[in-house]
């Protein structure tokens, strides 16, 4: 089976992306060589000078990239122990297990910008819920969106919420489709079910989950969404990400040309370090 | 030691459950509450704690010009733009991820698996990377602010979905399958058609919720390549957000918008209960 038929199943899907993404990916690359900004909106050249400033002259930048380094990989650790904890429980017989199930895959069919709208409400100083339980316990009012340090707890737990549910699916998926032939050997030596997670599940899952983190890592480097709504990068810059931040140059401060330059550097930052994630994470959960 | 793992493993799924739901039952509260019970003091149970009101519920339905807020319309777009990206981007992505599955290509050192790679790969592009481009790419072919343009974009954001789920997919239906409907004088779309599709059902079902699902909840690229004209539901329920907040019509208008995908959830957790799904997903 071969001729030209194969082209023509994957031309179709392979120019249409390429298509799509051709110009904006070259627009970019030549749009961060530019002055482009509000006063002078046009394609002139300047060389490199934004990737200088960049580079020397531009700390807001990467202290967005450590806070996202922070937010997602705090956030993905968290999805991780809670999505497996939660397979582990489903897998076996439970009461009501498919309705925990569906109750646990719920939270990633909501849009979470609009979530987020009730979250805000839901963490509102005054008015919301959790301070006024929390207050009913004795406990201070509890700066949820206007203190730094707390403001970032918060984006966390709103992105635990939202995603978890992602990682768990993914988790029993695998889980349900392991071979059998190892448990009931595992059984007949008579091994507890701590030992069996961590001499047999836990080994055949390394490569599922390896999977599962890396595809989580890649959507929660994209946080935006949460961080628009709950605190718009605030208080001050507390919970600003690269992709806010981007946001602000370019489309508020309309400095494209900059903005481009931001996008380019952060996009191959990113390639390259979820490149080294995935060979590291292969690393350490695969051993031989 | 049994007892005690038992007692921690439900006390440990029905504090996560509840945490789960919380969010939803304070939405469906408020939806219920008019300006003194938001505002005076924190309320959470009706007739008990407040009296309700359909207030937030009917705003809903009102015309705009006698306040109440259009859902509908973008009700429709969003369910259009999402329904169009997702049919494209299953069609052209089981395509090509039948040929990566079945056929091996080589263009210098490129393989089956940077071809495959390169479809994936594209769900790392931030969206604000995108974006700019993007704003100025379609206002440049005048599609700005349009359906069309949005479905567009979608379709970047869905087809490598598509592509991902419906490889793992192909490789794992037989391929004598297909060999046999070549025997028996099917030509390759033919046998495409009519034996290896009819076998994919699940897989396509599978990427086809999850297209749906990572189309329907796209805030960022409606948020930027619309304006007036097209505005979907994520947009819509965020600027009512960012007006004086009625909490009452924010909820319900929240709550409206998140519950079609819901009935998603049953979905994928009975794919999941018969094990259609362990071969898809992995």
């Amino acid at each position: 089976m071969n001729f030209k038929h194969k082209y023509v199943f994957l031309f179709p899907g392979l120019f249409v992306l390429i298509g799509i993404l051709i110009f904006p990916i070259i627009f970019t690359i030549r749009l961060s060589l530019s002055g482009w900004n509000s006063y002078t909106p046009e394609m002139n050249f300047i060389g490199i000078t934004n990737y200088i400033r960049l580079f020397t002259d531009d700390p807001r930048f990467w202290e967005s990239f450590f806070r996202l380094s922070f937010l997602s990989v705090t956030t993905v650790i968290l999805q991780y122990i809670i999505g497996f904890a939660l397979a582990l429980i489903v897998w076996r017989e439970i009461k009501f297990k498919r309705f925990f199930r569906v109750i646990f895959l719920i939270p990633m069919m909501t849009t979470p910008v609009i979530m987020t709208v009730i979250w805000r409400t839901f963490f509102h100083e005054s008015l919301g819920p959790v301070n006024d339980l929390l207050g009913n316990l004795g406990v201070e009012p509890i700066l949820w969106l206007s203190d730094p340090v707390i403001a970032k707890f918060t984006v966390i737990i709103v992105e635990v919420w939202q995603w978890t549910p992602f990682m768990f699916l993914l988790l029993l998926a695998g889980l349900l489709s392991l071979p059998k032939e190892p448990f009931l050997a595992a059984a007949i030596d008579g091994a507890s079910s701590f030992r069996k997670f961590v001499y047999v599940t836990f080994p055949l899952m390394a490569p599922i989950s390896i999977g599962a983190i890396i595809i989580r890592l890649i959507e929660a480097s994209k946080i935006m969404d949460t961080v628009f709504v709950l605190t718009s990068g605030g208080p001050g810059t507390a919970t600003e990400t690269s992709s806010f931040y981007i946001y602000i140059k370019g489309l508020r401060e309309f400095q494209m040309g900059y903005a481009a330059t931001l996008s380019f550097t952060y996009l191959v930052i990113m390639i390259i370090s979820l490149t080294i994630i995935a060979k590291v994470l292969t690393k350490l959960m695969i051993k031989e | 030691m049994e007892k005690l793992y038992k007692f921690l493993k439900y006390t440990f799924i029905i504090l996560w459950t509840v945490f789960i739901v919380a969010p939803f039952l304070w939405a469906i509260s408020t939806s219920f509450k008019d300006f003194q019970s938001v505002n005076s003091k924190v309320t959470y149970i009706p007739w008990l704690d407040f009296e309700p009101t359909l207030e937030g519920w009917r705003v809903l339905v009102k015309s705009p010009a006698r306040g109440g807020v259009d859902i509908v319309e973008p009700y429709f777009n969003s369910l259009f733009v999402t329904c169009t990206a997702s049919l494209i981007s299953i069609v052209l992505g089981t395509l090509a991820a039948y040929a990566l599955s079945r056929f091996t290509f080589k263009a210098g050192f490129v393989r089956n698996n940077d071809i495959t790679f390169f479809f994936i790969s594209q769900r790392i592009m931030p969206p604000i990377v995108l974006s700019i481009p993007f704003f100025i790419f379609l206002s440049t072919i005048g599609l700005l602010d349009s359906l069309i343009g949005l479905v567009v974009v979608y379709i970047v954001l869905l087809m490598p979905i598509a592509v991902w789920i419906m490889v793992d997919f192909f490789n794992r239906v037989p391929k004598e399958l297909d060999e046999t409907a070549l025997i028996d004088g099917c030509n390759p779309y033919q046998a495409f058609y009519k034996v290896v599709l009819p076998n994919s059902i699940p897989g396509l079902i599978v990427a086809g919720m999850f297209c749906i699902i990572f189309g329907w909840i796209d805030f960022f690229f409606a948020f930027i390549l619309t304006f007036t004209e097209v505005q979907l539901l994520p947009v819509k329920v965020v600027a009512l957000n960012s007006s004086i907040t009625p909490w009452w019509s924010l909820s319900a208008s929240a709550l409206i918008s998140v519950a079609p995908l819901i009935i998603v959830a049953f979905v994928v957790e009975r794919y999941l209960s018969k094990g259609n799904l362990s071969g898809a997903l992995k």
